[in-house]
């Protein structure tokens, strides 16, 4: 992790370095929008340096990031558990998605 | 009770429909209801009215059914397969218009997060929109 989950204003940011060997390809995007649907907090990612943040719960979106191997992901969310939701994404994406029931 | 959407895959094709559905399973996980069906009764390529309606209560739940379906009598088919449902399964089932494999795996996984099959459609045909 390269930033613990902070509050910045109401959104918590976090940011997590894509270590993914292929990158953010259709299998981690799945991963990553079905933990995001489980938080209530709306949750945006980026690749780090984009203009546009994009809807964590979205899949399209999400595969449609393209983001390489070893670029930075950023996430924010905010809402109720937004530092969970926050810790849970950085922690996927820091420990290369690993597979879970 | 957690239902999810089901989600049934209707191809011209058994080893695309198998496919798809293998896909959907392995990517998005098994909380989600898969059903397929491809080819006619003798094996060839084709698609049949009876063999969806079949996949259609194999993948049905309580939230609906989203049928993905690939070329021309996929789709005319799979129509009339919903029209022959009993009534009170007929509103609860939409054929999206979307990719098979891509709108399959999208699909499953927005229903896999509890979503309305409303929600799970609109997921799935975000990606005729652009």
């Amino acid at each position: 992790m390269l930033e613990t989950p902070k509050a910045n204003g109401q959104d918590f940011t976090g940011s997590v370095r894509l270590i993914h060997a292929v990158g953010m390809h259709a299998r981690p995007a799945v991963k990553l929008t079905k933990l995001a649907k489980k938080f209530k907090a709306h949750i945006s990612i980026r690749a780090a340096d984009a203009v546009e943040w994009i809807n964590a719960k979205s899949v399209a979106k999400v595969m449609a990031l393209r983001a390489a191997r070893d670029s930075i992901i950023e996430i924010k969310a905010s809402g109720e558990d937004a530092e969970a939701a926050v810790a849970a994404l950085v922690d996927l994406v820091e420990t290369d998605f690993p597979d879970s029931g | 009770m957690n239902d999810t959407v089901g989600i049934v895959i209707v191809s011209h094709s058994k080893d695309i429909a198998k496919g798809t559905a293998d896909m959907v399973r392995q990517m998005v996980g098994s909380e989600v209801r898969v059903a397929f069906c491809g080819g006619n009764p003798d094996g060839q390529l084709g698609t049949n009215v009876a063999l969806i309606i079949d996949a259609i209560n194999d993948a049905w739940s309580p939230k609906g059914v989203a049928v993905l379906v690939d070329l021309g009598g996929a789709e005319t088919n799979s129509e009339m397969a919903v029209e022959m449902l009993p009534p009170d399964r007929r509103d609860l089932v939409v054929v999206c218009n979307a990719p098979i494999v891509e709108g399959a795996v999208m699909a499953a996984t927005e229903a896999a997060g509890g979503s309305s099959l409303e929600q799970v459609r609109a997921v799935a045909e975000e990606l005729s929109a652009g």
